[in-house]
């Protein structure tokens, strides 16, 4: 019998040991690192900066480390414009995004919710579908519409609307389309399951109590939804910040977002210091949107305990 | 802690040592205790029913006995033996579950025979135990159905055919026929009393269904707050609750509250009333007596004799097709509820309302309370 | 929430779905267009499917890719599961609130930022870079999106039936390996499509953890992409969107209709 407890009792260890270590290597310990190179130096070196931790040195070596450890990097980032720019240009785009997010996925979500019970598993993988197929190519199929060649042109000038193809692509206009096109689906899902999890008496009381149908959505459903906008917001939201593919495919020279300046700094100017100061700013940036998220999950965990 | 049939416990004790025993176990839910030190017999081959409100401690004190909540304080024994440590899955005990908890990847015959492959029987054993049980459970040829194609009842009798299979010392039902409509709620009742008559297995029921608990069980424990009020055979729990709140709960009663003026009297706000078995009560007592609907008669005179009268006027009348229910107003502005069987009465009440009547009992028709 | 659609709820949804569709709809056309212009209509043509086939650097970015998929969805499968077991089913264990943390962060947080701290880990610890550590990095990133589908499933539930299991004598560890996995299953599945159709498809983090050799296809079709729109991309990513598209029907058929058989098969055996 006692056996047969310790064998679960280390069963039950491994389940949590082994996920828990492979996080805490594989993406703790990394942002650790990021921190450690935010506050090095470049150098003409493998790897291009320095210092370069090397537990053999001791402590003596550890000393030495501490000292050529700088905040030059974030000086760099602070005083810049280019950088100042960026930052800002990232939160604009996300936040106008998330917007847009809600005001085409709520009335999607919503007319989920109120089909007919056998027709919304369908709803939900007609919506999840494109998801699954490449973003990569998402994107892509967006050039080929919105490039001075493209369709998009083509068909506006057959229906005599401009006379000259415009450019549609490398603009702001063109991130907005890709971004919501792409996250669509990551609004339109937690909205949908907040939605549907309503209760549907709640309705027939408001209006058995005389409230007509948009007064209904305004003071009963919208409230009652108001997690799920939350939810959905949030999962858009923070990772819009950090886009790369999408500015860099669809968005002009002039933009930059903080996830492709982080990339030119770091593939193109060779400058890891930089490029990982980009990275520390920016998740303390998004920390405080992380910390509701994760106080969201917290709160969904708990109850389904 | 009230402990009513003692001398029906003490008795069946002296028979035989009790299948189940709960020694003061005592079970709380952080700082809420959900069962308080209580002491209980089960013994073998009876139908056990535990009842009472929600909230009472009655499923906890079940899935205790299932092994699925360990007590925090006292013992549980089985056969003598102290089962706390044993598992759930090493007592040979059974539950049906009251959603029935029926395997939905599983057929008919999977779910049924579910127990006995979990103690590595031969193809030809479980083969023939499942034909056994399914003809018990009157399913025949329903082995290869899916349980999604079973109606409500039919799940009903898979869930019981799967929990008696590995033949438990006891089976416990939770609420087992609460899904069920009326008339299959009796039936079945009446199937499950058959059943454990033939099969002489231990059965706990837990209900909130008096009824149900009256027409099935052996013996009834109605519980309250954790606690056990009274345990005894269904005539004695109806007829001599030994608390208010037992003649309260079970069935109706009105409670009229009196002092024992000499033996054989009670002094109340409706007169002098003469009661038996008065017991031990000495003059002066506070208690109570009980008066349940169908022993109380109603005229429209008074009746002379050995009997209580009592004057009050028809307030309203519930006409339930087989007994029509009275409720008096009494001169002391209380109501006493009186049932009287329509017999030839033909729909047509034999008193209306705002009538004068006199209420009128025998004294051995009322129970005397001291608590 | 089903009283009933009005009409602006059903041009909602179909407009949004037409939004959703539109794109790929003529990303699939476009591929058997003759012509090289979006703008001319050139005919049916196979043309560029036949030149794809003759792509050696797509077709062997495509079999690496396909490679990395399957071995990081397969592991992230195993570790999200084993987490969302920890999560639902651990209780209050010592360092739970970092771990539910390090796993739903992953989800939110921008992949330009995880990709360059894998690849800073790597150079600390003097790895080689290429095809392992693209497959440890989509590991780590997809193990979250199982460990939220899995546990969600698991939060739901129904726990009667592994008591009714326990109760009729399956010791606790069967009874989850038996009872609880083996209906659960379905959610675990699509924690594995959905983790396979990540690291198919992941640009950023294989960008940034990627090394000589291992190129893989969202890596080649990036490049080429860059410089414009060429058909021999369309046909690829057709390609793509057929074989998401049949796995995903085949899927869902199979779990519909295959359970039958497969019962009466296990039923059989477990004798």
């Amino acid at each position: 019998m006692s056996t047969q407890a310790n064998r679960r009792n280390w069963g039950a260890r491994l389940v949590v040991l082994l996920p828990y270590l492979w996080l805490v290597i594989f993406f703790l310990v990394p942002f650790v690192i990021v921190l450690k190179i935010s506050l090095s130096q470049t150098a003409l070196a493998l790897p291009p900066y320095v210092p370069v931790f090397d537990l053999a040195a001791g402590w003596a070596g550890l000393m030495e480390f501490t000292t050529q450890l700088s905040v030059d990097s974030f000086r760099l980032l602070s005083s810049d414009a280019i950088y100042l720019f960026s930052y800002f240009k990232s939160l604009q785009i996300a936040a106008i995004s998330t917007i847009l997010l809600l005001a085409i996925g709520y009335p999607i979500a919503y007319g989920m919710a109120r089909a007919p019970r056998a027709w919304q598993p369908l709803l939900v993988m007609a919506v999840v579908l494109p998801f699954w197929t490449s973003f990569l190519i998402r994107i892509y199929a967006w050039i080929n519409i919105l490039q001075r060649d493209g369709l998009l042109n083509d068909v506006l000038m057959r229906l005599h609307v401009i006379d000259t193809p415009a450019a549609w692509l490398s603009s702001d206009t063109a991130i907005y389309i890709g971004v919501v096109y792409s996250y669509l689906p990551f609004m339109v899902l937690p909205l949908y399951a907040a939605l549907e999890r309503m209760d549907e008496s709640l309705l027939e009381a408001a209006a058995d109590l005389g409230c007509p149908r948009w007064k209904t959505f305004w003071l009963v459903t919208l409230p009652l939804s108001l997690p799920g906008v939350a939810a959905g917001a949030l999962l858009c939201f923070i990772p819009i910040v950090g886009e790369f593919v999408i500015p860099d495919l669809l968005g002009g020279s002039e933009t930059m977002m903080i996830g492709q300046t982080l990339w030119t700094e770091f593939f193109s100017n060779r400058d890891w210091p930089v490029a990982s100061a980009i990275a520390v700013s920016l998740l303390v940036l998004l920390l405080l949107p992380i910390l509701f998220y994760e106080r969201f999950q917290q709160r969904a965990l708990e109850g389904g305990q | 802690m009230a402990d009513g049939g003692d001398a029906a416990q003490e008795k069946a004790a002296s028979e035989k040592p009790p299948l189940v025993r709960f020694e003061a176990v005592t079970k709380r839910f952080g700082t809420v205790a959900a069962i308080e030190a209580l002491s209980l017999d089960i013994a073998q081959g009876e139908f056990f029913a535990l009842l009472g409100p929600s909230g009472c401690g009655k499923t906890t004190l079940l899935r205790m006995l299932a092994g699925f909540e360990t007590p925090t304080e006292g013992r549980i024994l089985l056969d003598g033996e102290d089962i706390g440590a044993v598992q759930p899955h090493e007592r040979p005990v059974n539950m049906m579950f009251q959603s029935y908890a029926l395997f939905p990847h599983l057929t008919v015959e999977g779910n049924i025979s579910f127990g006995l492959r979990q103690e590595n029987a031969t193809r030809a054993e479980i083969s023939e135990r499942v034909a056994e049980m399914l003809a018990l459970v009157r399913l025949q040829g329903f082995g290869e159905r899916r349980i999604g194609q079973l109606s409500g009842g039919q799940r009903q009798r898979v869930a019981l055919a799967r929990s008696l299979i590995k033949r438990p010392r006891v089976l416990l039902l939770d609420e087992p026929l609460a899904a069920l409509d009326k008339k299959l709620r009796a039936e079945t009742q009446f199937e499950l009393m058959e059943l454990q008559r033939r099969l002489a297995t231990t059965f706990v029921i837990v209900t909130h269904d008096q009824e149900e608990a009256m027409i099935v069980a052996d013996r009834i424990a109605v519980m309250n707050h954790g606690r056990v009020m009274q345990v005894a055979p269904p005539p004695e729990i109806y007829e001599r609750p030994n608390s208010r709140w037992v003649a309260d709960f079970i069935g109706e009663a009105t409670i009229v509250e009196g002092r024992i003026s000499a033996s054989g009297t009670m002094d109340s706000a409706l007169g002098q009333l003469r009661v038996a078995n008065t017991g031990g009560a000495r003059s002066g007592d506070t208690v109570w007596l009980a008066l349940r609907p169908e022993k109380i008669g109603v005229s429209s005179e008074r009746l002379a004799g050995e009997l209580n009268t009592v004057p009050g006027t028809v307030s309203e009348i519930g006409y339930r097709g087989d007994i029509s229910i009275y409720k008096v107003r009494l001169a002391d502005r209380s109501l006493m509820k009186v049932a009287l069987a329509n017999v030839g009465a033909r729909g047509r009440a034999l008193f209306k309302a705002d009538d004068l009547v006199w209420v009128s009992w025998p004294p051995d028709a009322g129970v005397v309370l001291y608590s | 929430m089903r009283r009933g659609a009005s009409s602006f709820n059903i041009i909602s949804v179909v407009l949004g779905l037409a939004f959703l569709y539109l794109p790929i709809t003529i990303l699939v056309i476009y591929s058997f267009n003759a012509s090289r212009l979006v703008t001319i209509w050139g005919g049916w043509s196979l043309a560029w499917y036949r030149e794809l086939l003759h792509d050696d650097a797509v077709l062997q970015a495509a079999w690496i890719s396909l490679r990395v998929a399957v071995l990081s969805a397969s592991a992230a499968t195993i570790l999200g599961t084993f987490a969302a077991v920890a999560l639902t089913r651990m209780g209050r264990f010592r360092g739970r609130l970092l771990f539910s943390g390090m796993v739903y962060a992953p989800l939110v947080i921008p992949e330009v930022i995880t990709g360059l701290s894998l690849l800073l880990l790597f150079v600390a610890l003097n790895m080689d870079r290429g095809f392992w550590t693209i497959v440890i990095a989509h590991t780590t990133l997809t193990m979250c999106f199982v460990a939220v589908i899995v546990q969600s499933r698991l939060i739901s539930f129904d726990r009667s039936l592994e008591e009714a299991a326990m109760d009729l004598g399956c010791p606790p560890v069967k009874t989850f390996l038996t009872i609880t996995l083996r209906l659960i299953a379905p959610a675990i599945a699509a924690g594995w499509m959905l983790a396979f159709s990540l690291s198919l498809d992941d640009l950023v983090i294989a960008s940034f953890t990627t090394g000589p050799g291992a190129t893989t296809l969202p890596i080649r079709i990036y490049s080429e992409v860059r410089m414009g729109v060429k058909p021999e991309i369309n046909a690829v990513c057709t390609v793509m969107i057929a074989i998401v598209a049949v796995g995903t029907v085949a899927a869902s058929l199979i779990a519909k209709s295959g359970t039958t058989k497969r019962e009466h098969a296990a039923l059989g055996a477990q004798v």
